[in-house]
């Protein structure tokens, strides 16, 4: 999915996100957090990495991840997210003490507590966020 | 995102509907806060009944809505949270910083 820097895009991309994590069969709960973690990572690309600036390249992908790559049997979801705004500074990563009851730095914190993997790189000039939601073991039989 | 104003007997309902995100969360703060600071409305619900999702965007604008009925001597109740917004709630663990209450009547009646 290849999308420009702008709020108005994430109503579509969480209803994409949606449909993919029922496709995988995840919970309720489990789709929710799915699409709660690409919403708030698009939202820091967008506040962040491009500075509140619309109509930069983002581009998003959307894969099954399986336990058994013969049997091609899924385990989860992985999305990969691609921007060319400036770095992500590491520092900043950590996300806040919880304890402080303040406006802003949540988004990260939400990524962290909902995806099984988040993971933050720079490479070729670009930030790459990679983020893996497995399926819960009871999940993966009979497919 | 929709946000419509009634008259409570001793404040304002602020009927939310849709998705509260980046998109419109500034919408939002900025009607809870005019309520809040301008019109120095003393009890400001927010019935979330028909909020499908909030982001952190959101959540940060019902912080600073609950930082300034603290400053003005003013109360705000959230209602009718839905599972997603209960969770995002609970991640962020602000739900016991908040006054939440299942109902409006039990809302209306604090």
């Amino acid at each position: 999915m290849h999308l420009e820097s702008n709020p108005d895009a994430l109503c579509l991309v969480r209803a994409t996100m949606q449909r993919a994590a029922e496709i995988v069969r995840f919970p309720e709960a489990e789709s929710r957090a799915v699409v709660r973690s690409v919403d708030e990572a698009l939202a820091n690309v967008i506040q962040h990495a491009y500075r509140g600036r619309f109509g930069k390249p983002i581009d998003v992908t959307c894969r099954r991840v399986f336990r058994d790559e013969k049997k091609r049997v899924a385990s989860g979801l992985e999305i990969m997210l691609l921007d060319s705004g400036v770095p992500v500074d590491r520092r900043k990563l950590k996300g806040r003490p919880l304890d402080e009851v303040r406006p802003g730095g949540l988004g990260l914190h939400f990524m962290k507590e909902s995806m099984d993997v988040v993971e933050f790189r720079r490479t070729h000039g670009k930030n790459m966020l990679r983020m893996v939601k497995y399926l819960a073991p009871s999940r993966l039989g009979g497919e | 995102m929709q946000i419509a104003a009634r008259n409570a007997n001793d404040g304002v309902i602020l009927d939310i509907s849709g998705d509260i995100d980046l998109a419109n969360s500034p919408a939002m703060r900025k009607v809870l806060l005019g309520e809040i600071k301008e019109k120095h409305t003393r009890k400001v619900y927010l019935n979330l009944k028909n909020v499908r999702y909030i982001d952190s965007s959101g959540i940060a604008s019902l912080v600073e809505g609950l930082k300034a009925s603290r400053d003005n001597g003013a109360r705000m109740i959230l209602y009718g949270l839905s599972p997603s917004v209960r969770e995002v709630m609970e991640l962020s663990r602000l739900q016991k910083i908040f006054e939440i209450y299942d109902n409006e009547e039990q809302a209306l009646s604090s």
